[in-house]
């Protein structure tokens, strides 16, 4: 794996991804010390333009696009590490009980995570948040439960491969129990896969938490990208940097961390390697 | 005949996705805090007692919950939808009337996505790092990481509000009276920037696949065979490995299927048009939850249906499939 690391080290646009998305946690830290008011209070006159004193202008009610964009981050990096954490414990879990029983339960769960991929991913999404009533953790839940499957698929095919391995049946014959050969010795050995495939599923989060959000499907009660366009919107005509900025701020950050994710999967995923 | 039992046996095994959806849509309504009439209703408080009545009647809900279940798969399985309060109107026929310019918008920028994808991938896979393959590499990792969202909302500005090119929402021109040629073109210039919004981002996707695909079958044994038997680059590329490429292309496109709907939702809704996106996005804004999830049940049934064309044109690309 440290291998791995130098070789990501060498990959110009992975290092590129890295460098905007420390950027972005620069940000995240530091914005209570640059905007150490809320971002829902009002700052100043309503649908100032970019450049004056507000460096990105302010929206319909005079809040500074500037500080809710630096909120809008915090929300946005939450949710999407939050649903991808979730969504990997879960699809582990799932791939990892497929790939170590076979069998029946395999057909099972395998057929039940292929069920998940065939749905309107995104209309499911929408329908848990209306559901639920719109907040930060329902939003994690949403997205999880659509990001889930490709972790379980990964997590079984991985498991299958490493099933027959020799220090499997070694472990097994020592008579160590299911859940240790499955948490110490097995799913160590897929981490790599697991985090190059992850990296790339916070990207898709944080496309899917905007997107949430731009229907009004965000937490009322904290800034996001999605939101902030949501609500610009109507004034689209005369004031389009309230819209403008936010898309770039998750443009930046997608584009950063797919490239991260490209990098990890080239420089971990050996099958991928040849490619 | 075998073409005809297979795909029967498709539809056999297609139904129990179908099946699921059904059974997710119930737990959906009973996860749902409260009383299911009045998510079914929708909490805008606009349903009168009779009519809270009326649907706890017609789902069963003062029965069983197996006896629920049961009501519910019945009425699911006679598209028996029921009715949308907030728009008067028939669940069913809200999403027929809405079919037709969602599925203009989501051909047309499906089609786009696939055949420009499958173009320019072939193009970067053809000059592997060259200028052009990194061109295209670039506008597909920048197009990946673009909400659709956004990018109508810009091209609004750019086209619409800038140079005033082209309209900013709607089907077509109301009240023009249009006819014939000069309707058709007047809907193709409302449907420009909603087409483009929404194939982008698999337009990227496509490209990118296209590309590792060439390059994966370029190394295989029969294109040395191939070129050993002194066939040129060109028959090579569209006679053997084009066809090869294409597979893991079709297969992905049936998934994808499922998303373009997700994604037409937020692309409709900026753009004002008038399809089950935006039927979607005003039953979530009403909080009217069975028409939601009427809405979802019948796009899980479009991409089964999506699946099994996919299917036959997978038998078509290749013969090798067993049927």
């Amino acid at each position: 794996m440290l291998e791995g690391f130098a070789r990501f080290a060498r990959n110009r646009m992975a290092l590129f991804g890295a460098t905007v998305l420390v950027c972005l946690l620069l940000l995240v830290l530091l914005t209570p010390v640059i905007y150490p008011d809320d971002p829902f209070k009002l700052a100043g006159p309503a649908l100032q333009p970019p450049g004056g004193r507000f460096l990105l202008g302010t929206d319909t009610l005079g809040r500074d696009v500037a500080a809710e964009i630096a909120y809008g981050a915090r929300t946005s990096l939450i949710i999407g590490v939050g649903a991808t954490l979730a969504a990997i414990v879960f699809g582990a879990v799932a791939g990892g009980v497929a790939g170590y029983y076979r069998g029946r339960t395999e057909t099972v769960l395998m057929r039940i995570t292929e069920f998940f991929q065939t749905i309107p991913a995104f209309i499911f999404a929408l329908l848990i948040v209306a559901i639920l009533s719109p907040s930060v953790s329902s939003e994690i839940i949403a997205i999880a439960a659509v990001s889930w499957p490709s972790i379980a698929r990964l997590v079984r095919g991985e498991f299958v491969s490493l099933g027959g391995r020799e220090f499997v049946q070694a472990c097994a014959g020592l008579g160590a129990s299911d859940a240790r050969v499955i948490f110490s010795h097995m799913l160590p050995n897929c981490a790599s896969s697991i985090i190059a495939v992850g990296s790339l599923l916070i990207g898709t989060a944080i496309l899917l938490e905007a997107g949430l959000a731009f229907l009004g499907l965000g937490d009322p009660n904290v800034m996001s990208w999605g939101l902030i366009i949501s609500a610009g919107r109507a004034v689209l005509r005369s004031a389009w940097w309230i819209c403008t900025f936010p898309g770039i701020a998750i443009l930046l950050t997608v584009l950063g961390i797919n490239l991260i994710g490209d990098g990890l999967n080239e420089a971990l995923n050996p099958r991928l390697r040849e490619r | 005949m075998r073409f005809a039992r297979y795909m029967g046996y498709r539809l056999v095994t297609a139904l129990p996705v179908i099946l699921g959806i059904i059974v997710l849509n119930f737990l959906l309504i009973h996860l749902a805090p409260g009383d299911a009439a009045s998510v079914l209703a929708g909490e805008s408080g606009a349903a009168t007692p009779e009519y809270m009545d009326e649907l706890r009647h017609k789902f069963g809900l003062d029965q069983s919950l197996g006896m629920q279940f049961l009501t519910y798969v019945s009425n699911m399985a006679h598209f028996n939808l029921g009715y949308s309060y907030r728009n008067d109107a028939d669940v069913s026929s809200l999403i027929i009337e809405r079919l037709w310019p969602t599925s203009l918008l989501m051909l047309t920028a499906f089609g786009t996505a696939v055949a420009l994808g499958i173009i320019l991938g072939l193009v970067a896979a053809t000059g592997r790092n060259s200028w052009r393959d990194n061109i295209i590499s670039l506008i597909s990792l920048v197009a990946y990481a673009t909400p659709g969202f956004w990018l109508g909302l810009m091209m609004i500005v750019i086209f619409s509000i800038g140079l005033g090119w082209l309209p900013t929402s709607g089907f077509d021109t109301v009240g023009a009276g249009h006819e014939g040629w000069a309707e058709v073109w007047d809907v193709a210039r409302h449907l420009v920037m909603p087409a483009v919004s929404l194939a982008l981002f698999y337009l990227a996707l496509y490209a990118r696949l296209m590309r590792a695909s060439v390059l994966e079958q370029t190394g295989m044994d029969y294109v040395t065979t191939a070129r050993a038997k002194g066939q040129t680059e060109r028959r090579i590329m569209t006679g053997h490995v084009l066809r090869n490429a294409l597979l893991p292309i079709v297969t992905i496109a049936g998934v994808q299927a499922g998303n373009l709907i997700g994604g037409s939702i937020v692309v409709e809704t900026v753009f004002g048009w008038p399809g089950i996106g935006t039927l979607a996005f005003n039953a979530l804004q009403s909080r009217d939850l069975n028409l939601l999830l009427a809405i979802f049940f019948m796009s899980a049934c479009l991409i089964v249906i999506i699946n099994l064309i996919v299917d036959v044109i997978y038998v078509m690309l290749d013969p090798r499939m067993e049927i």
